[in-house]
């Protein structure tokens, strides 16, 4: 089952309330690619991420994630109300009321999709280290007794685990950083680090929320080379919300705009750099009005 | 940063300062209760109050005056934070906890009677500081009911010996076992909840448990309290005369009867499992599962995202720092022969959470210095006996200001840089 895209999202909705804050999304994005979300403030592209990650439950439609070698609606796995089906269906009562109760977004993330945050969100009273260290909890050796004991099975699962660590810190060039607290570092190596911890956890599908904020054009440019190298040495996808056009444009094959919760252009960087749509959308210009984006 | 001195802000400082005790202590120290008359005492009242001003006075001249200003700018840029140690760091540990362990074990030896009933009180609340650091400490879960589990393994003793017959060594890890059951029966639908509103329901179940063990009087005693036995050696009892069916110790030996041997014998059973405790502690922080209990209370959110099933990670915190609490009530009950549910008020919570806190979040030194602390210096101070908790509260205002971060300071460990992996 080698499916094409990693991520299909068909009529994605979320309402908070009385607000809707998406409303009928539709895209895929294609396995192995760079993608980016793009839209003005408040468009709801943190809210598509928080859907997709499973911290919000969305209110209609369907996200299907493709990796790990199966396939995962993130809907069931947060857990659904029982269905009257259910009741005469022991197995799918089972499986429902499993996800009902151990089910959650940390499910989400063991079927292949890791992401990181807008406003960071490291362990920052914790090393560097133990933040990657954190990140790789499923597989490492749990088992309580030999931990406690300390047996050379556990010592080696422990090994194993900083050998990754500082596989990633280096990939992201942080090796010097490596004992200090995450909280105490400076914004970039911060961002930096919030990815190379999501990239512990082994994902497919990577998403990135404003990685370029609040980084000066050098940081930035190290960013980018950075996320080809994920998608080119490591197979991971990535999808990434970004506002510094320069960057998207240069990085991404596959573009999905959005404005007030709504998809109003996907295609090819060219397709919407000259799509009037997204300028309206951008800069509130008249659709006739010469912008560049 | 002015070095003159205001004395009109000092003065007013000092007035601020005699109206505040004077309402405190008025009450307190002013009025003598005598039947249903009172008798008022302001000579001692206002005595209280002239030190109070007198104190806040000079407090205040100091703390305006050159060297006074330069202890409060350090103070306040004093970085207490965490730290990470450097790599092959080599602890003083390594010194300091063979030198205890032997102190320890020859202190019962050595001691009064008396001595040893404060270390034995001294050392359930190193276990009970140790399980709550495990909740509070360290998983970030605020528990205001953790005397429940207390009373758990107190209770479990005594019932488990009265109605099935199990001695101390049998119920030791069955009151532990029951503890953590106990905390994941609670724990399992209240732990999705958040800082305040998990606070105020386990408050409710360690007050539920309390009633129950009140009013449950047929089986529990109810406020007369239960019947609790005392550990044995291989059969040998510590009794004059032998309850538990075996032979008394002194009889087997052919000593004279000491009363003072049952101590003795607690304090090395209990010393032992301190020390357990303390080992399992040391390695659990550097475990998986103890970096998982940190990552969470940084930042839950976070932990989600990263595969990390936050609601059994807290319930596996929940459940360690219960059972550890379960172990000090089986212990407290055979130390004090009996049980009753008077031992297990809220105000039992709050001392164990004032030991965490007192200690410092989540550092296991700290909690075995302030537990022995908090239930060592009550006992120095019994002369004052009226004044503890004012006392209490007073040292927990004074520390709060002055390391507010608990008294040993938190330390993480450094990992060797392995260069060329990538
Ligand atoms: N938890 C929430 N509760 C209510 N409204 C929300 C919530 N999260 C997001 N929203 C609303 O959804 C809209 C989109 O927000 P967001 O996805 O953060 O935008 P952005 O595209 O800038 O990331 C905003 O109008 C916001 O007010
Ligand atoms: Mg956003």
């Amino acid at each position: 089952m080698k499916q094409d895209n990693i991520l299909t999202v068909e009529h994605l909705e979320m309402q908070f309330g009385g607000i809707k804050a998406l409303n009928d999304v539709n895209f895929e994005i294609k396995r192995g690619s760079i993608s980016a979300l793009i839209g003005p403030n408040g468009a709801g592209k943190t809210t598509v991420f928080n859907c997709l990650t499973g911290f919000y439950k969305a209110t209609g439609g369907a996200i299907t994630l493709f990796a790990n070698g199966k396939q995962t609606r993130v809907g069931k796995v947060l857990g659904e109300p029982f269905q009257s089906s259910d009741y005469v269906n022991p197995a799918a009562f089972a499986s429902r009321l499993r996800y009902k109760m151990f089910g959650g977004s940390h499910l989400v993330n063991r079927s292949g999709l890791a992401r990181t945050f807008q406003n960071i969100r490291l362990f920052k009273e914790m090393s560097v280290v133990e933040n990657l260290l954190v990140a790789q909890h499923m597989q490492v050796n749990r088992n309580l007794l030999a931990g406690i004991f300390n047996t050379p099975g556990y010592r080696k699962a422990e090994s194993r685990a900083l050998e990754r660590a500082f596989y990633w810190l280096e990939v992201m060039d942080l090796v010097d950083h490596a004992n200090k607290l995450a909280g105490s570092m400076s914004y970039g190596q911060q961002r930096r680090l919030e990815i190379a911890r999501s990239m512990c956890t082994n994902p497919e599908l990577i998403c990135l929320d404003e990685p370029a904020a609040g980084l000066n054009p050098a940081e930035t440019h190290a960013l980018s080379s950075m996320i080809r190298v994920l998608q080119k040495e490591h197979n991971a996808t990535v999808l990434l919300i970004e506002h510094d056009m320069g960057m998207v444009m240069d990085i991404s094959e596959h573009i999905v705009v959005l404005d007030h919760g709504e998809v109003i252009a996907r295609g090819g960087p060219d397709d919407i750099k000259s799509n009037p749509k997204v300028i309206a959308a951008y800069l509130g210009a008249e659709d006739d009005e010469e912008v560049t984006l | 940063m002015s070095s003159s001195i205001n004395i009109k802000k000092s003065v007013i400082d000092t007035l601020l300062a005699g109206l505040l005790s004077l309402i405190v202590f008025g009450p307190v120290i002013g009025i003598l209760l005598d039947g249903y008359d009172f008798t008022t005492r302001p000579s001692l009242l206002l005595t209280m109050v002239a030190i109070v001003m007198v104190g806040r006075f000079a407090i205040s001249l100091f703390v305006q005056s050159e060297k006074g200003q330069m202890m409060l700018y350090k103070h306040q840029n004093n970085d207490d934070g965490v730290i990470v140690l450097p790599p092959g760091h080599k602890s003083k540990m390594v010194y300091i906890v063979p030198i205890a362990i032997i102190i320890g074990l020859v202190a019962p030896f050595v001691a009064t009677k008396y001595i040893l009933t404060v270390l034995i009180l001294g050392l359930i609340y190193v276990l009970l500081g140790l399980g709550l650091n495990i909740v509070v400490g360290l998983a970030g879960l605020l528990d205001l009911g953790f005397v429940g589990f207390y009373a758990i393994g107190a209770y479990g003793l005594s019932l488990g010996y009265q109605y099935l017959g199990f001695g101390f060594w049998s119920m030791l890890p069955l009151a532990a076992i029951m503890a953590a059951v106990a905390g994941a029966i609670l724990g399992f639908p209240v732990l999705r909840m958040h800082g305040d509103y998990l606070a105020i329901v386990t408050l409710g179940f360690g007050e539920i448990i309390r009633l129950i063990l009140t009013n449950w009087t047929s089986f529990t005693g109810g406020p007369n309290g239960v019947y609790a036995p005392l550990p044995t050696l291989f059969g040998l009892e510590f009794e004059r005369r032998a309850k538990q069916g075996g032979t008394p110790f002194h009889e087997f030996f052919n000593l004279p009867y000491d009363s003072g041997l049952k101590y003795v014998f607690i304090y090395l059973s209990l010393f032992m499992v301190v020390c357990a405790v303390l080992y399992i502690k040391h390695r659990l922080v550097k475990m998986p599962i103890g970096r998982a209990w940190e990552a969470l209370r940084e930042d839950e959110i976070a932990c989600r995202s990263l595969g990390l099933n936050h609601v059994l990670i807290k319930l596996s915190a929940f459940m360690m720092g219960a059972s550890t609490g379960g172990l000090a009530g089986v212990f407290f009950a055979t130390y004090q022969g009996f049980v009753n549910p008077t031992s297990f008020t809220f105000f039992e919570s709050a001392l164990i959470l004032a030991i965490v806190v007192l200690g410092g979040l989540g550092s296991t030194v700290g909690v075995v210095i302030a537990a022995f602390v908090l239930t060592v210096t009550p006992e120095m101070l019994r002369e004052v006996a009226d004044f503890r908790v004012l006392i209490f509260g007073l040292l927990m205002v004074v520390m709060m200001i002055w390391r507010p971060r608990g008294l040993v300071r938190i330390t993480r460990t450094g990992f060797a840089v392995r260069k060329g992996v990538a």
